[in-house]
């Protein structure tokens, strides 16, 4: 009893520490964006503080300025088909994986790692390599190729994850109760990964978004958002390309607001 | 009776020195409560799952109600499994998951609504219908798996340790639920177990397996009475076991020679004189004989530790030869009404030659 008052104060002491080093945290992580946001409405082009007024002004020429409006759509074409592409090879290949037992699997599990342990620019000039040699034409396609292979370790490593966790006896339960494989697989096995597939999509779908090096490489004349915005970099920050940021932090909000309300649904039920 | 199962000559070799089941022929007949048990890897948990469908034999074959069901997928059987780990489906709820068997086999949906709500009647739990398994306790899940596999009407029920996740108390009532379950519905039951008092309060018939072979089967009463070897003895209740030669045969009567004393037992088997044998006796079976009490066999020797189990005293004695064996006495009176022995205390322990199991061979002690 002796001791209370001093540990009430070292406790004290420890909490006012741990706060302030999150808010610290917190503030690291998100001040850049608000300074973003903030000149994203202000009415000087140039980005010095402190702000001189409020306008809509730079949202307005983003609605004129059709080149970004074509590179935001690429970025959408791009980052969707990669998206539904590696879902398409990764799911099935996770699948495989977890079900058959074959001679050098390990080592398959590891090759299919390679393309995102790799960097960017490698996957990239490899790529660029192989579609000369086969005569292909570059475009937004063979970025699509490229993004869904650098992007195939995410989805299988997620969705294998996710299977392995699973009991085995779900499945043959299913069985047991008549289901054959395919049916079991749509009313047992898919419902039960479904989150982590939904997961690896949106992962795989922000990662393409926002890819540079390997895009570099692999793109025609067409240009993705995050290229766009690197090339008119060059002639320094526009306030046009905050108000783009800002749409797309934006974006990922109400994406990131409605994913806490769809999963905290589930859990409800 | 017809036989609903026949397994003929079943072995299932994972790989030349991995043996599950090994050459194992067994007839279930209909409506038949039977139980697999024995130690873990025994093979007991390979024979059901290959009943069920759910492993491919290396050799012999699975007969179902008369036809060859051996390489059946296990949906094309009308077998069901309760799994030990219930195998609910987490995303539908406890009516998806009693009626999805149902759904499977094409009813219609008043049918399938009418059957559910039956099965979960049968196990008293119609008011989870809208509940998720996660919402329910491991006891009532457990017979929610019941009512999924049984709203099938399976010719045979596969149950693979199905109380083995649930605690003592709830473990010995759903016993007598799951037997009187057996009997209501009158569908054939196989449980694999490694519980032998579940085996032996439940079952019709007990198949005691050991190594990938069934080591005896018969009703519960025959293997506890009747065991034909040292390992079943030893796997259904507790028994001592005293290394001896035979001395004298005299008809069904023959003396065993131990370590400085002598036994006297009833053969089941022919054994002649000087075979090595192995005596075994259950600890219940001997009792400490007051003064001047004598019985058909007398051992004396001296106590070596008394355990009090609440229902009753465990003595363990020595006996002049250095063996030590148990004697089990039920007590009807409070502990303080009894007289206990005291460790070191000498005493005698008679046996009557009846109750003396006669094995071949001697066991390392």
């Amino acid at each position: 009893m002796k001791n209370a008052p001093m540990n009430l104060v070292s406790r004290y002491g420890a909490d006012t520490a741990f706060m302030t080093f999150v808010g610290m945290l917190m503030a690291f992580l998100y001040v850049p964006i608000w300074v973003l946001v903030a000149f994203s409405f202000n009415d000087s082009r140039s980005l010095t503080w402190p702000l001189s007024g409020f306008t809509l002004d730079w949202y307005r020429k983003l609605a004129e300025n059709t080149d970004l409006q074509a590179a935001i759509w690429n970025s959408f074409y791009v980052a969707s088909f990669a998206t539904a592409l590696t879902l398409i090879v990764g799911v099935p290949a996770a699948m495989t994986l977890h079900r058959f037992a074959f001679p050098g699997k390990s080592i398959f599990r590891r090759l299919i790692l390679l393309p995102i342990t790799l960097p960017g620019i490698v996957t990239g000039i490899s790529m660029l390599n192989m579609f000369k040699l086969v005569g292909f034409q570059l475009s937004l396609e063979t970025v699509i190729l490229g993004h869904a292979t650098a992007l195939l370790g995410v989805v299988v490593t997620q969705v294998y994850a996710r299977l392995q966790r699973l009991p085995k006896s779900l499945e043959e339960a299913a069985f047991d109760l008549g289901a054959g494989p395919w049916r079991s697989f749509i009313d047992v096995t898919l419902p039960n990964i479904k989150t982590a597939i939904i997961g690896a999509g949106l992962l795989s779908f922000v990662l393409s978004f926002d890819e540079i090096p390997v895009t570099f490489f692999l793109t025609g004349r067409d240009n993705t958002l995050p290229m766009y915005i690197y090339s008119t970099m060059r002639r320094g920050v526009t306030p046009e390309i905050n108000a783009v940021a800002t749409l797309i932090v934006a974006a990922s909000l109400v994406l990131i607001v409605a994913a806490v309300i769809v999963t905290r649904g589930r859990k409800n039920q | 009776m017809a036989a609903i199962i026949q397994l003929e000559n079943l072995s299932k070799h994972f790989s030349p020195t991995i043996i599950g089941v090994d050459d194992v022929s067994l007839s279930v007949e209909d409506g038949e409560f039977v139980t697999l048990l024995g130690p873990s890897g025994c093979g007991k948990s390979t024979l059901l799952r290959m009943i069920g469908g759910f492993e491919k034999p290396t050799a012999g074959t699975i007969r179902l109600a008369d036809k060859d069901v051996t390489w059946d997928p296990p949906y094309r059987r009308a077998v069901n499994m309760v799994f030990q780990d219930y195998a609910l489906f987490p995303h539908m709820t406890i009516g998806e998951n009693v009626g999805y068997g149902l759904k499977m086999m094409k009813l219609g949906k008043s049918e399938i609504e009418t059957s559910v709500i039956d099965a979960l009647r049968l196990v008293e739990l119609q008011d989870k219908i809208d509940q998720r398994p996660q919402q329910l306790s491991g006891g009532q899940r457990q017979r929610i798996a019941l009512a999924r596999a049984i709203v099938r009407r399976p010719k045979v029920l596969l149950l693979d340790e199905p109380l083995s996740a649930l605690d003592a108390k709830l473990r010995e009532l759903m016993q007598i639920e799951l037997k009187h379950l057996h009997e209501k519905v009158g569908i054939t039951f196989i449980m694999v177990t490694h519980d032998q008092t579940e085996a032996l309060v439940m079952s019709d018939r007990v198949v005691v397996m050991e190594a990938g072979r069934i080591a005896q089967e018969g009703k519960p009463q025959d293997l506890y009475d009747h065991p034909k070897s040292p390992y079943v003895a030893n796997f259904i209740g507790t028994t001592n076991f005293l290394n001896g030669t035979i001395d004298s045969v005299d008809g069904s009567r023959a003396v065993i020679g131990m370590n400085g004393a002598s036994l006297n037992a009833d053969l089941e088997t022919a054994f002649s004189k000087g075979a090595a044998v192995t005596a075994g006796i259950r600890p219940e079976k001997i009792r400490v004989l007051a003064d001047g009490e004598s019985a058909g066999n007398v051992l004396s020797g001296t106590v070596a530790e008394v355990i009090y189990y609440g229902l009753g005293l465990r003595l363990s004695v020595k006996l002049p030869g250095g063996e030590k064996v148990y004697t089990d006495r039920i007590l009807p009176d409070r502990l303080a009404q009894t007289s206990v022995p005291e460790v070191g205390q000498p005493v005698r322990l008679g046996v009557d030659p009846q109750n003396v199991f006669v094995f071949e061979g001697r066991i390392e002690p």
